[in-house]
């Protein structure tokens, strides 16, 4: 499993696609295993939407949890729990790739 | 900030996606071209391969993009790539890559003759989300091309499906059955067998449709006489009688609705986009009444008038009245407004062989009594009842 660092900067896979659906951000893979079986289909919850939204290859972490800091006025530390929370699951998906290697 | 399982992976045939009354379609038939490799006995659509005529005035990959595009923004989950043959079009890889990446599924329709190594591993690569659906004629060279009528057909569909079988790209077969292959049926079954996406027995096209475009008597004359009895068809149907009873049993249950004027007893859609860039509500219904030219108009704008527009529609044909609009198997039967234009040229035209398909099929699970007719039954909801005593004590 990759460590989460804070100078990461992480865009979106090209194995997957996002759409946006009457306001829910859906997932759809392109590639096979990205889900358990082939026609799986993710979806975000809202803090999920927000940070995939931030994740767009141009934001460190960090920048990313000092936005997410003052848009909720919220503590560091917790912004940054969740943060590596939703990094964690979405590189284990291979849904996320680091900006420098893709 | 306290929710934590931030990405959900969900079920996606019934996953609520939309909060809302969701969109005015979640899936729609693209019907890429009219043309086809094969030109088979039994066929409703195809043009032959090579027909310049509706070659030229087929969409091109660019109108197409936009469509798809359409599709996507009005909540489109899926599409179906049909025809024709829809691998036909040499730009069916850019389409089916377009669709993708717009995250659309796709549901290819294809007689597996034109799956290459190099479509093999696109689609290997480029998952399309829905099983791959393969027509077959056949299980050897004579019956197969004696329906086909093109030699080497047989070859380039047995070399399509081992290339997905190499692939492992997911993909369930459908039977035609006609005079030439009636005797293999059981071989075609043990065949289908050994896929492990085939998780039931395989479904077979034998109550054929006549020609959508009602283009040739000479072809709908033939299709009439190949068309299995209604007889025959239900020895088919009940291989297995009790599956077919509970079946029906839960599908009379469920689906069907009260004797009507009405002429849309179906869902109404999902739509279907030809291969000239016209909406129709679905893929055989190409009454012009009914169709939304989309080179003049948005999708959008042809999905939403149009669908609310067909529910409110009534039949006016006295005999239609006299006997669909009172019939009890109305939903079950397979009369509608698209079979009776392929068939008559209407919408409110009973069709009388499949009436008689019904007919077979409801007096089989006793619904109807010999020499009835479904219209003059008034006690259906008991029967319907019986039945389900029936299937519940198997």
């Amino acid at each position: 499993m990759k460590k989460i660092r804070m100078d990461m900067v992480l865009s979106h896979s090209s194995d997957v696609v996002s759409r946006e659906i009457d306001g829910a951000l859906i997932i759809v893979p392109l590639t096979s295993g990205v889900g358990d079986m082939e026609d799986d289909l993710f979806s975000m919850n809202e803090t999920g939407t927000e940070i995939w939204n931030m994740l767009d290859g141009t934001k460190t972490v960090q920048e990313v949890v000092e936005a997410l800091t003052q848009l909720y006025r919220a503590e560091p530390d917790e912004i940054g729990q969740d943060v590596a929370g939703i990094i964690t699951e979405l590189l284990k998906r291979r849904m996320l790739v680091e900006a420098t290697a893709a | 900030m306290k929710e934590n399982t931030y990405v959900v992976k969900k079920d996606w045939n019934s996953y609520p996606l939309w909060k809302g009354e969701g969109p005015p379609a979640d899936h729609l038939d693209i019907e890429l071209t009219e043309r086809c490799n094969n030109a088979c006995i039994h066929c409703c659509i195809n043009r032959p391969a090579g027909d310049k005529r509706s070659r030229a005035r087929e969409l091109d990959t660019t109108a197409w993009q936009g469509i798809l595009r359409q599709a996507a923004e009005l909540g489109v989950m899926t599409v179906r790539f049909t025809g024709g043959e829809p691998l036909l079009r040499n730009d069916f890889p850019e389409l089916y890559l377009f669709a993708r990446h717009l995250g659309l599924k796709v549901l290819l329709f294809t007689n597996a003759t034109l799956i290459t190594p190099q479509i093999a591993d696109l689609l290997a690569a480029i998952l399309p989300l829905e099983e791959i659906e393969i027509s077959v004629y056949g299980m050897r060279r004579e019956s197969y091309e004696a329906v086909t009528g093109v030699d080497g057909s047989y070859a380039g569909f047995r070399n399509g499906v081992h290339c997905l079988l190499d692939r492992k790209i997911p993909f369930v077969v459908k039977g035609t059955l006609l005079p030439p292959n009636k005797k293999e049926m059981a071989e075609f079954a043990a065949w289908a067998a050994t896929n492990p996406r085939m998780d039931s027995p395989p479904a077979y096209a034998m109550f054929f449709d006549m020609r959508g475009r009602r283009d040739s008597a000479d072809k709908n004359s033939r299709i009439r006489r190949l068309r299995i009895s209604p007889e025959e068809g239900l020895e088919i149907l009940t291989r297995h009688p009790d599956s077919y009873r509970k079946e029906m049993s839960e599908f009379f249950e469920k689906f069907l609705s009260p004797p009507s004027d009405r002429l849309f007893t179906c869902g109404i859609g999902p739509g279907c986009v030809d291969a000239y860039g016209v909406f129709q509500p679905c893929l055989s219904l190409r009454h012009p009444a009914l169709t939304f030219n989309l080179n003049k108009g948005a999708l959008k704008e042809a999905v939403g008038s149009g669908f609310s527009r067909l529910k409110e529609m009534r039949a006016t044909n006295p005999l239609y009245l006299e006997r669909c609009a009172r019939c009890f198997l109305r939903g079950f039967c397979e009369q509608c407004p698209a079979k009776s234009w392929s068939e008559h040229g209407t919408l409110d035209t009973p069709v009388e062989y499949f009436c008689r398909v019904a007919h077979a099929q409801a007096r089989f699970l006793g619904l109807v009594m010999e020499e009835e007719q479904a219209w003059e039954v008034r006690d259906s909801e008991e029967r319907i009842q019986n039945l389900k005593r029936r299937v519940t004590a198997l």
